[in-house]
């Protein structure tokens, strides 16, 4: 999930009776699933929930960039770079598309951008992770990629339409790299020396567990579901979006030839799902926090792109003004 | 290999380096551009450049027959092979210096890739049609910002008379031709480098009167020639950064 943790400021879901006219409308129409438009009356606390939400998910998708951006004036080969530079491409119009989303509820791109320079916005804790060799481009591609996926199919029947509508258009080019991802692993494993292997399940090993905290705390410990969830924003829980990405990976991971960083990883009869050993929240809440490995590094380089171009859109917007000037004396 | 085709080989990796070259650098942007907007143009200008830049090689492999193929041209020759104009191999320096770059080389790319469209050469032709549509729009995008930088604000027009200042040198170098361009060139095969730097000159002269930029006088010889491997001290670097997975793991399959 590219937003793991999203306030509500919500303590307690209230029930139809105890709403205003207002509010009970607004609530039979979501139960109904009539998705919410931006000219829509709507609850404050909706209304800013879906600006953290969607500015989170637009700010993961830019620093996203980042982690595989470190690898991209080495990719080993002409293919695999131009693939990469796609990918990475599709996740800047990501960005733009879900500023765009974000926008029509009224807030500002540069004022949410800002929050995320100062450290008071989040994005997926998933990008404070460094990409130490070429697998990792492939292990992106295929978990990273494949738990935002699992998040992102959800998110189609969000409530609120123009966020429902760029998961849409996002999920089709996300299900691309995914597979992509996922080549550039089973190339490696099937045809690769022993060293690209080794590489193969290093990546694994690192790149697991917070591709698995991508989908947020258990809902046992998520305050804000609730209310998110009655408000369909959220569809469905964090525990059963994480159990459905570990249930469609697994069988992916034993096709590589690959093992999982998890003595407790076991098919369960009794379940019909697998079993999964336990996630270290504390490492969850400390990442979040800005106390993970590269947090500083990525948020540093953004805020360094943002100042060392001041310059250069200060002189876009003073040539427009000239160029805007000089058609209105003509 | 006969002579043509050695000849014919060698030009062809002068276009497949000078893209790729040129791509490289764009890729070095990645994450630190000025804007959301210009992230995603220089990465899209960079992928047209490594694909260009693939279709040159992959030509290039047919006809040397030597058993390297594509990736191999990329990524396993030293600098003292590499055939690309000294221009593009320059450091991206600030987005004035980028724009520059991207500018004088789009200018030449254009017109370059104009002539190769009519070349007699068929596959050639084809290639260069295909980079010709994507270029047309490199050298609108690299002019619009000259312009911008250029008649922006002060600063930004302080900038480009930097850059300039930083680049013109290196104009020689791209806009030189030699025996083997010129021996392509009578059987229309490649572009005349005369023809070429005619065009190029107009279209800098004009672009810079628009972005009210002085245009220097012709470049000084600088006793280097890309076209000969005979390079600034920045591409051995690039070169060690690109090709590192290649040289350290000659047997790998990516």
């Amino acid at each position: 999930m590219y937003a793991q943790l999203v306030e509500t400021g919500v303590k307690r879901v209230k029930d139809l009776a105890e709403m205003t006219p207002e509010e009970r409308a607004f609530q039979e129409r979501i139960d109904a699933e009539i998705k919410i438009e931006p000219k829509n009356w709507m609850p404050d606390a909706y209304r800013q929930t879906l600006i953290r939400q969607i500015s989170q998910h637009a700010h993961s998708e830019i620093v996203g960039m980042l982690p595989e951006g470190n690898w991209l004036t080495r990719a080993p080969t002409l293919k695999r770079k131009l693939q990469l530079m796609a990918k990475i491409q599709d996740e800047a119009g990501h960005g733009m598309y879900l500023y765009s989303a974000m926008e029509t509820l009224g807030a500002d791109r540069d004022t949410e951008i800002a929050k995320l320079h100062s450290g008071r916005a989040k994005y997926s804790s998933i990008f404070n992770y460094p990409t130490l060799n070429w697998a990792d481009m492939g292990a992106v591609g295929w978990l990273v990629d494949g738990a935002a996926i699992v998040n992102q199919v959800v998110l189609q029947r969000t409530s609120y339409g123009p966020y429902a509508r760029a998961m849409i258009r996002i999920c089709k080019e996300e299900s691309f790299h995914q597979r992509q991802g996922y080549e550039i692993l089973l190339t490696m494993m099937r045809h690769g020396t022993q060293a690209q292997q080794d590489m193969v399940q290093d990546a694994i090993n690192r790149l697991w567990w917070p591709a698995l905290m991508m989908f947020g705390p258990s809902d046992a410990d998520s305050p804000n579901s609730a209310q998110s969830l009655a408000w369909k924003i959220k569809r469905m829980g964090n525990d059963e979006l994480r159990q459905r990405f570990i249930d469609q990976t697994v069988p992916q991971l034993e096709f590589l030839g690959c093992t999982a960083p998890d003595p407790d990883l076991k098919w369960s009869a009794a379940r019909g799902h697998y079993d999964f050993g336990q996630i270290d929240w504390q490492e969850f809440y400390e990442v979040l926090k800005g106390n993970g490995p590269c947090n500083r590094e990525r948020i540093t380089t953004r805020r360094k792109a943002l100042e060392d171009g001041q310059w250069v859109r200060e002189a876009a917007v003073a040539h427009a003004a000239k160029r805007q000037q000089k058609q209105s004396t003509a | 290999m006969t002579d043509h085709h050695q000849d014919l080989s060698e030009y062809l990796l002068r276009l497949a380096d000078n893209a790729m070259i040129s791509g490289q650098r764009l890729c070095q942007w990645c994450g630190h551009a000025p804007a959301l907007e210009e992230e995603m143009a220089l990465l899209n200008v960079g992928l047209d450049l490594f694909g260009q830049a693939r279709n040159w090689y992959e030509y290039a492999a047919e006809l040397l027959a030597d058993g390297r193929d594509a990736d191999q041209l990329a990524f396993r020759r030293d600098e003292r092979a590499f055939r690309n104009t000294l221009l593009v191999e320059q450091p991206n320096g600030d987005y004035a210096v980028t724009t520059a770059k991207l500018f004088l080389f789009d200018a030449w790319h254009f017109h370059t890739l104009s002539a190769l469209s009519a070349s007699s050469d068929a596959r050639i032709a084809a290639i260069a049609a295909k980079g010709l549509k994507e270029v047309t729009y490199h050298l609108r995008r690299s002019g619009e910002w000259i312009e911008r930088l250029g008649d922006g604000t002060e600063e930004s027009h302080r900038r480009m008379l930097a850059a300039n200042d930083e680049l013109w040198r290196f104009t020689g170098d791209l806009l030189a031709g030699d025996e083997i361009q010129q021996r392509l060139a009578r059987t229309g095969i490649a572009a005349d480098s005369a023809v070429v730097a005619a065009a190029w000159q107009a279209t800098v002269e004009q672009l810079f009167e628009r972005a009210s930029l002085p245009v220097p006088p012709p470049a000084n010889y600088l006793y280097l020639d890309g076209k000969q491997g005979l390079h600034t001290e920045h591409l051995g670097i690039l070169l060690a950064e690109m090709q590192f997975l290649q040289r350290a793991y000659p047997d790998a399959t990516w």
